[in-house]
Parts: structure tokens; C-alpha cells; sequence
């Protein structure tokens, strides 16, 4: 599996949200996507996710355009968990953990076995098979963000593009969510996730990108785009000696 | 899951039931008592008195306040899942306004006296148009709330144009007629309007049918439910279209009748854990089974030459039920 992006660009209202996005990656990585507010990770995310056609250049996987592929076998290959994820309805969470399992459906047709334990592997992965039957409006946010990343998973993707999925998760849970991510990957997942907790990213992403106006400044390991130079043209902020890794484990 | 499925299976069969229940209570209670065996005489042809009110009056009104009730009750399923709210009804897309509009301008130019079926064809005509405007206003990538905000304002020109034609009414019986036409009643059901408005109403429930998959997915938000697969152009013209007839169909007949397509949803979401696409089926029943259950109240409360109009007696229901609803929602209290 690859994705493969060149000379992309994108504009909202005559406004350029990215311009000249260019970046190829392949199954197995762990990508994350780096940058202040409205340095248009988002936007890349959309866009990725087939959901914002380029205004130029080329988004393709594996050669096919993103925007040719049909809706059904782009949402089979593509999960995408949009930031500030919510339910309209406080269905049980098993019910929003089998939403992610719509693009493999036959019309008319109820989940199937397979479509079961793919629910069930999802619920497990993100450690919430003790809340399967738990109403969504009675978790916590914690809770919540962890029932939307497993109706991501439950989608079992070749590609998951994530928004912020750490956004209001405790340390432990930031760990977890990680961890996740990471095992994602190396099943063969491609994962693009865009976050804010610069440790964690320095220590679970293969490759940053770091953006900022719409473009990508820098696309190298974490040591190299969050060096302590990135840091301070990027974010406006003193980060003596560069971005260390947490130093956070989980507990066994 | 199994068990889930068991019970939505289950709540089914006992709206049917109910449905049922309350059909037989409608046919045999009113001011004339019938029994079965004028049922039976009505089905074979009998032309006696009770075989006649049975079949020309009773079982044509019961059954059309179950085709209206089933489409205000799937309608008002599938709108509330579609916009995500609970608040929503046919009245947020103007559909009923729009209706009620055709049928006032029908009665007004006089159209209404040329044939039974002018009236309700007028009023599924307008309500066609309204939603048409609709989308063409709201544009092709409308987002749920700009759809609102513009069947809001479709609304409100139909029901301003509505009162502009009752202001111009020539004299106080033609205001009187439209104004009681506007109040929702199927006392004058007969098997012509049932006719008329079953294929429209069977037509827009099975468009509406359409859409369970889409609107569970749909709770996600719009972006979750594009990245899952969802159209939602298409979804959005299977809704409205699919309301215009469900609901058109209905009001071209029988008037406007509020509260239904709010209230039964909304008291029947919790017993389908919440889920919207399994929510439409039980609200088509429930629907069914509150049209046929006010419309007897109606019967069995009217006077002599009092008649207690269908839409006047499910506001009074409905309204304090909406009241005591925004009150019970997180967050909005009053």
C-alpha cells in the first residue's frame, strides 16, 4: 500500500490552505503530522481521507487517484476519525464500534460473523470490551475518544488518518493510544495521525512532518524535524536542548 | 447484538399488535355500534345501513389515518436521524406548510369545487415544489443546518402565503372552510382519498426505507459518515423527497396534523437503543396507532354538529409533550 502525494494544493474561499504538498509513504509506517493551529494538518488529513479533492496536483493510492476511487472501496481502505469525534445518539458503544464495519456491508445485509469479530478485535485493541454494552453519553471523554478510535480500527484499513485522538486523554491513555497506533502499523497499517504532545510523537513516529502556512517544512525522524531550531521557527517557542521522547511507560 | 435484534423484533410485533388493537377499536366504537358481523356484511356487499357506514365511513377513515400516521411516524424517524436532532419534524423542511398552502389556494380559486382529488393534488403539487425550492435554495453541498435554516424560511412563506389567501377570503364561509380544513381531520376520508393518498404515502416510506444504514453512520457527523462510504447528495435527496411524499401525501388529504412525526420517535428511540435506522419502522407503527387512537378520541368527543378536529386535539396532546421534551434534553433546559 502507498499513498503517494505530489505538488498538492488546496484553498478554501480563494484561500490557500495547502499549497505544493508533496510525500509518498507506504503500509507499516507510523507518520505523524506536526504543526500550530491552522498549518492546514487537518486539511492534509481531508484530504488524504478522499474527503477535500486537490484544487492541484495528485493525491493517488497505489497509482489509482483518490478521487476516482468509489465511495465503498475508499471507506473499506480508508478510516478516517475526524477531531472532537462525537454520537448524536447514546447508542451502546458496540453499536458505534459496528459503524466502522458500514463500508464492508452488502446492502440490506446485517454484520456478519467476520464483521463481529472485527467489532469485538476492535473493542479489545482499544481496551473498552468491558463498555460494550454502555450507553455513549454515559462515558467519559476519555472513554469516548477511545470508542471512536476503536470504530476507526474496526474498519481494519490499510490507511488510518486520525486528527488529534490524544486531544483531552490523560497521560495513561495518550500512552495507550499510541500503543495502539503503533501495533496498527506494524500489521502493515499506514498511519498518519496529527498531534500536539511533541514527546509522544518523538517517541512513537517513524517520520514527522512538520507544517506550518499550508506547507510541509520538514519530512525527516522526529530527532530531525522537531530539533530545537524546527521548534523555534515553527512554533514560536524555546525548546533548549530539542523535543526528548517522554519518558512515560505504561505499567505491565 | 442477538439480543438487540430480539427486541427491536420484539417491540415490532407489539406495535403491530397494537396497530391492530387499535384499527378494531376504531372500526367498532363511535355513536353507531357496529359489530362483526357488519364488518362481514360490508366485505360481502351488503347494502344495509351498518354494513354501509362500515364500509363507506368507518373502515375507509381507519384506514386512511393509518397510512397518514405511518407516514408522519417514518418521516419524522428519518428527519430527526438525518438532522440529528430531536427536535426535528416534517414542519423543518416545510413540507407540510408547503402542502397546506396548495390545498388553501385550491379551496380559495374555487379549483377545490371542480373534483374531489383537485385539493389533494394541489397539495402534493405544492409540497413537490416546496422541497424543490428547498434544495435548489440550500444548494448541492448543504450542510444539515443550512437545510434547516432554508425549510424554515420555505415554511414561513407558505404559511404567510396561506394567511395572505385567508386574509383575501371573499366571505367568512370560504375563510371558515379553509380554516377548519387547516385544523387536520379525516372525517371526510372516504375510499377516494384513501386511493389518492396510499400509493403517495406507500411511496415515500419505501424511499425512506432506504436510508437505516446511512443515518447510523450519519450519527458519527457528516465528515465520519462521508469517510465510511455514506453519499450524502443522495441521502439528502432520498430524505426530502421520500418526506414531500410520505408526509405531502398524507396533509393532501387529511390536513395538517402536528406533534405525530415529533412525539413517536422521540418516545420510541430509547426502546431501539437509540439508533436511528432502527428507529423507522416502529415510528411508521406508532405513528399508525396515535392518528388511529386520537382520531376515535376526536369521534367519541364530538357533539352533534361539534365536530373536535384530528390537528386541534394531537397539538393539545403534543405541545405540552414538547414543552416537558426540550426540558428533559442535556444541556437545554428552560
Amino acid at each position: 500500500m502507498r499513498l503517494h502525494l505530489s505538488r498538492v494544493g488546496f484553498g478554501y474561499h480563494g484561500r490557500a490552505a495547502l499549497s505544493e504538498i508533496g510525500f509518498e509513504a507506504v503500509g507499516g509506517e507510523l507518520i505523524a503530522l506536526v504543526g500550530p493551529n491552522g498549518a492546514g494538518k487537518s486539511s492534509l488529513l481531508r484530504l488524504c481521507a478522499g474527503l477535500l479533492e486537490p484544487g492541484i496536483g495528485q493525491a493517488a493510492l497505489d497509482g489509482t487517484a483518490l478521487s476516482s476511487l468509489p465511495a465503498q472501496q475508499r471507506a473499506r481502505r480508508i478510516a478516517y476519525l475526524p477531531p472532537d469525534g462525537v454520537s448524536a445518539w447514546p447508542m451502546p458503544v458496540r453499536r458505534i464500534v459496528a459503524l466502522g464495519r458500514v463500508p464492508h456491508l452488502k446492502p440490506l445485509r446485517r454484520l456478519s460473523a467476520e464483521d463481529e469479530v472485527a467489532v469485538d478485535l476492535a473493542l479489545a485493541k482499544a481496551g473498552i470490551a468491558g463498555l460494550a454494552g454502555r450507553p455513549f453519553d454515559q462515558l467519559s471523554s476519555g472513554e469516548r475518544a477511545r470508542a471512536l478510535l476503536a470504530r476507526a480500527l474496526a474498519t481494519q484499513a490499510d490507511l488510518i488518518l486520525l486528527d488529534e485522538p490524544t486531544a483531552a486523554l490523560d497521560p495513561r491513555h495518550q500512552l495507550g493510544v499510541m500503543e495502539i497506533l503503533r501495533a496498527e502499523a506494524e500489521r502493515g497499517a499506514l498511519v498518519i495521525v496529527a498531534a500536539h504532545a511533541l514527546d509522544l510523537v518523538a517517541r512513537y513516529a517513524d517520520r514527522v512532518l512538520l507544517m506550518q502556512g499550508g506547507r510541509i517544512l520538514a519530512d525527516a525522524p522526529p530527532a530531525e524535524s522537531l530539533s530545537q531550531a524546527r521548534i523555534a521557527e515553527v512554533f514560536d517557542v524555546v525548546a533548549p536542548g530539542g523535543i526528548t521522547p517522554t519518558p512515560l511507560r505504561l505499567t505491565d | 447484538m442477538g439480543a438487540a435484534l430480539m427486541k427491536t423484533l420484539h417491540l415490532n410485533l407489539l406495535l403491530a399488535a397494537g396497530l391492530l388493537a387499535s384499527l378494531v377499536a376504531s372500526l367498532f366504537l363511535g355513536d353507531a355500534r357496529l359489530t362483526l358481523g357488519s364488518l362481514g356484511d360490508a366485505l360481502a356487499g351488503s347494502d344495509d345501513l351498518p354494513a354501509l357506514l362500515m364500509r363507506e365511513l368507518r373502515l375507509p377513515r381507519a384506514l386512511l389515518g393509518l397510512v397518514v400516521g405511518a407516514g408522519l411516524g417514518g418521516a419524522g424517524a428519518v428527519l430527526q436521524g438525518f438532522f440529528r436532532n430531536p427536535l426535528a419534524d416534517p414542519g423543518v423542511i416545510g413540507v407540510s406548510a408547503s402542502a397546506g398552502l396548495g390545498a388553501v389556494a385550491a379551496m380559495y380559486f374555487g379549483a377545490a369545487a371542480l373534483g374531489v382529488l383537485v385539493l389533494p393534488f394541489a397539495a402534493v403539487g405544492a409540497a413537490g415544489l416546496g422541497v424543490t425550492s428547498l434544495l435548489l435554495l440550500a444548494g448541492p453541498r448543504a450542510s444539515a443546518t443550512t437545510l434547516i435554516l432554508a425549510g424554515v424560511a420555505i415554511g414561513s412563506i407558505a404559511t404567510a402565503l396561506t394567511a395572505l389567501l385567508m386574509n383575501l377570503a371573499p366571505n367568512p364561509w370560504a375563510l371558515a372552510e379553509i380554516a377548519y380544513w387547516l385544523m387536520g381531520s379525516l372525517q371526510d376520508a372516504s375510499w377516494t382519498e384513501l386511493r389518492f393518498a396510499a400509493p403517495i404515502v406507500a411511496a415515500g416510506l419505501t424511499l425512506l426505507a432506504l436510508t437505516p444504514r446511512a443515518l447510523d453512520a450519519l450519527s458519527l457527523g457528516e465528515e465520519s459518515a462521508r469517510s465510511l462510504g455514506i453519499d450524502l447528495a443522495r441521502l439528502r435527496l432520498i430524505v426530502i423527497g421520500g418526506t414531500a411524499l410520505a408526509v405531502g401525501g398524507g396533509v393532501a388529504v387529511a390536513g395538517a396534523i402536528g406533534f405525530v412525526g415529533l412525539v413517536v420517535p422521540h418516545l420510541l428511540r430509547p426502546l431501539v437503543g437509540h439508533r436511528p435506522g432502527a428507529l423507522i419502522l416502529p415510528s411508521m407503527l406508532g405513528g399508525a396507532i396515535l392518528i388511529e387512537l386520537a382520531d376515535l378520541a376526536t369521534r367519541l368527543a364530538s357533539g352533534p354538529g361539534m365536530p373536535l378536529y384530528l390537528g386541534v386535539l394531537t397539538a393539545l396532546i403534543g405541545a405540552p409533550f414538547f414543552l416537558w421534551l426540550v426540558r428533559t434534553l442535556p444541556g437545554r433546559a428552560v
